[in-house]
């Protein structure tokens, strides 16, 4: 096994870890953060506060970096501009969360100490996904049919 | 179900989660974002699966082994209709499909690179996610 693997492995458990200390991994307490009508828990808000402060210094200097350790590029997202895609996915997205108390890493984490909800709500997460992505390459096969009709 | 504010495992927790999305970065030059991640296992070519299988078994062993030296792990909720959760697991895997991105995604890891698009994104969820809970809550009764 290559130490791409090996390394994607250890920065999983890093994740998992740190899901499960900050206790995101309890839909309770994500809704408890999102609930501002109730007894409001901000504890999700320092969570993500500590993870986007270390993620701003160390993909700073990382990212001066000509390659990363064990690949030979930088693989980033490429779209820049704001369109209907990203706002309604986000919207959709938001509204599941806020529903449920999951999102896709803690409820992947579940797994370590699965209760009914898991699942429950694991198949039907990647059943969403499928979804999106069957009825978006059917669309965009359409167009290229249509774009490439002659006239 | 009402949670207590708990600063320090939040923050301790948060801080290991943003090393976990540096490591990705600086070894792979991946973004750790966990709905890509995943989403991306059923149509992934060939070694491009590999890693991504192992980052999610890593997130499940690290939530396991804290549990297993004793931390506390969530229970499922009796009350909670079955079809609603359903209902929450599809709009999250449709909604992070389409909008390119989740909490870990657009939250941690695109605010980490200070991306515009990631901020827009990171403000509509957590907006629409306020939203939904107010109504699941305190306008249908749900606990």
């Amino acid at each position: 096994m290559k130490l791409r693997e090996t390394s994607s492995f250890l920065a999983g458990l890093i994740f998992g870890l740190g899901l499960a200390i900050a206790q995101m991994t309890n839909p309770a307490k994500v809704l408890g953060f999102l609930d501002i009508a109730g007894a409001w828990d901000a504890s999700l808000l320092l969570v993500l506060g500590g993870a986007v402060g270390v993620a701003v210094v160390a993909f700073h200097r990382i990212l001066l970096r000509p390659h990363p350790l064990f690949a030979d590029r930088f693989d980033l997202p490429a779209k820049k501009n704001i369109d209907a895609r990203l706002v309604i996915g986000a919207a959709i997205f938001g509204v599941g969360w806020g529903v449920g108390g999951y999102c896709p890493g803690p409820a992947i984490a579940s797994l370590a100490s699965p209760s009914w909800e898991t699942w429950v709500f694991l198949p039907a997460m990647f059943l969403g996904s499928a979804l999106q992505k069957i009825t978006f390459a059917r669309k965009s096969t359409i167009r290229r049919a249509q774009a490439s009709t002659p006239g | 179900m009402m949670t207590e504010f708990t600063p320090y495992s939040a923050l301790s927790g948060g801080v290991l989660i943003g090393i976990a999305a540096a490591l990705l970065l600086w070894f792979n030059g991946r973004i750790a974002g966990v709905s890509n991640i995943a989403g991306s296992v059923l149509n992934a070519t060939r070694g491009e699966l590999l890693w991504r299988l192992l980052f999610l078994a890593g997130l499940v062993a690290g939530a396991g082994a804290y549990y297993f030296i004793g931390g506390s792990s969530p229970v499922g909720r009796d009350n909670f209709p079955g079809w609603l959760l359903g209902l929450a697991g599809l709009l999250v895997g449709y909604g992070t499909s389409l909008g390119g991105g989740c909490t870990s995604g657009h939250g941690v890891c695109g605010l980490g690179r200070r991306s515009l698009r990631s901020v827009v994104a990171t403000l509509v969820f957590l907006a629409t996610g306020i939203a939904a809970t107010f109504v699941v809550r305190h306008m249908a009764g749900v606990i």
